[in-house]
């Protein structure tokens, strides 16, 4: 691949994290080097605490690497809040709030009045199949049904970087199939670039054109594989199944 | 259940009355239940004056503990230097005996409604500001990175994750607050009043209108209850999502 600088989605340059706990210093990551193009999908799986969790909170910016840097399209980006939509394994949908409403506080957040935030979000909740659910409150839901909810709250925004942290691991294997299916649908519509932290392969080589794999801690890059084509191929294969493309609903 | 108290409490009614009659008590040691109830009746309108009095006092009282706790909470959970040296203040207050200090309020504010308010609010801010501290701190952290990775500010922050997940805690010191507002007032007219339903009992005490007193004291507790349920259908109508039934779709 020879890209220019500037047409990196992200890059981490570097970046390392370690934690001080009282007075031992936890190398919990890097050095890590990663660069992610515009709209691919990247998967990172590794063993559980190799820091795959660290890693995408600070590319969300919650957390700051203790050294290297971060750049989102081809700059610096010290601060990354608000500018990374970032779904967790819990789907952290505010209990108080309907399902509508826990879709527009992106919008809410960036001080969008909330009639225009409602209509700019109908439209995802239709083509979530949550439209009829708008006034519900996420206790009333099904897991799946939070999980799209808390997916659909990272789209209105158009932020064009996803982090999803294990996304469907809370999920029975049934209804994770058919969101995995489902995940892969909408990303071919989406112009989107997804990175997916799992402990899954499967579900790293289902859904991505590229898997980096991490060491146990400090979490470092053991291979980077893209396979793009292949998945091509995969995705023609799936498609030719006669159940795809209905998102069934676990009730 | 409910059968089973009422059963009980008016069979206990009945003993009460039966007491009364056959050991020939007079009335001014302890009346019959009958004999309060026709007091109640026979004095209905100067009760009801004297219980809006005590009610306007408890209102206000409420209402400015309401604020005062949120603002004290707020800035509790806020800031390192405003807990440090504020909320041992605020524990403080609760040790002053009331009794001591509603004296030195009548002296500072006269027979009015303000010293009433006072005594009010130093029984009522104190649950509700303990509770609303509770509540705002114990707030699942995972939320607030939520929002946080939004890009939300510290203020947005608290409106749309802390304030509403510290609700529920909030209710449970305003509930406290309510039923336990009735004894503020009363204490604060028992001291030195003009009007109010703790006023009445000291007044009907002197010259052993004792079912005057019980008449009165029945009426505060019923505010007590009614406020008590006030609260609760309050806090359902503001938090639809803690009661509304889970329907699996």
């Amino acid at each position: 691949m020879s890209r220019v600088d500037t047409d990196w989605r992200l890059e981490l340059r570097g970046v390392t994290k370690v934690f001080q706990r009282d007075q031992l210093q936890v190398h919990a990551l890097g050095p890590l080097d990663l660069r992610v193009a515009d709209g691919e999908f990247v998967s990172i799986i590794g063993p559980s605490g190799c820091g795959k969790s660290t890693l995408l909170d600070m590319i969300a910016g919650l957390e700051q690497p203790t050294s290297g840097e971060i750049w989102l399209d081809g700059a610096p980006a010290p601060y990354r809040l608000g500018k990374v939509a970032y779904m967790h394994q819990r789907d952290l949908l505010l209990p108080w709030r309907t399902v509508l409403e826990n879709a527009i506080v992106p919008l809410e957040v960036k001080r969008i009045p909330r009639r225009q935030a409602i209509e700019r979000a109908m439209p995802w909740l239709r083509r979530f199949g949550l439209a009829e659910f708008a006034s519900r409150y996420p206790a009333q839901l099904s897991g799946g049904m939070r999980q799209r909810a808390a997916f659909l709250r990272t789209l209105p925004t158009q932020c064009p970087l996803v982090l999803l942290d294990e996304p469907f691991g809370a999920l029975d294997a049934l209804t994770r199939s058919s969101m995995q299916e489902w995940l892969l649908m909408l990303w071919e519509d989406l112009d989107r670039t997804v990175i997916l932290v799992t402990h899954d392969v499967e579900e790293a080589v289902l859904l991505s054109d590229r898997v980096v794999v991490l060491s146990q801690c400090p979490g470092t890059i053991v291979t980077d594989q893209a396979f793009v084509s292949l998945k091509a191929r995969l995705l023609a294969a799936l498609r030719r199944q006669p159940t795809l493309g209905v998102v069934t609903d676990d009730a | 259940m409910t059968e089973c108290c009422r059963a009980l409490s008016s069979s206990q009614l009945f003993a009460w009355e039966l007491a009364c009659r056959a050991f020939a008590v007079p009335d001014w040691v302890l009346p019959p239940p009958s004999a309060i109830l026709a007091a109640l009746l026979r004095d209905y309108r100067l009760l009801l004056v004297h219980l809006s009095v005590t009610m306007s006092e408890i209102g206000l009282g409420l209402i400015v503990s309401i604020v005062l706790a949120i603002v004290l909470a707020i800035g509790i959970v806020a800031s390192r230097l405003i807990e440090r040296s504020v909320y041992p203040l605020v524990v403080a207050s609760q040790a002053i005996p009331i009794v001591a200090l509603a004296p030195l309020l009548l002296i500072w504010f006269g027979y009015g409604l303000t010293p009433k308010v006072i005594v009010v609010v130093l029984i009522c801010f104190f649950p509700i500001a303990v509770n609303m501290v509770d509540g705002l701190r114990g707030v699942d952290h995972e939320l607030i990175d939520t929002v946080r990775s939004l890009g939300a500010s510290k203020w947005q922050t608290l409106r749309f994750v802390r304030l509403p997940a510290a609700l529920p805690a909030f209710f449970s010191g305003l509930r406290v607050a309510a039923a336990v507002s009735v004894i503020g007032a009363l204490i604060g007219e028992s001291i030195g009043a003009s009007a109010g339903l703790g006023y009445l009992m000291i007044r009907a005490a002197a010259p052993f209108h004792t079912d005057h007193v019980f008449a009165a004291v029945l009426v505060s507790a019923l505010v007590s209850i009614a406020l008590f349920a006030s609260v609760t259908w309050l806090e359902r109508q503001t938090l639809p999502w803690r009661t509304r039934p889970r329907t699996e779709p």
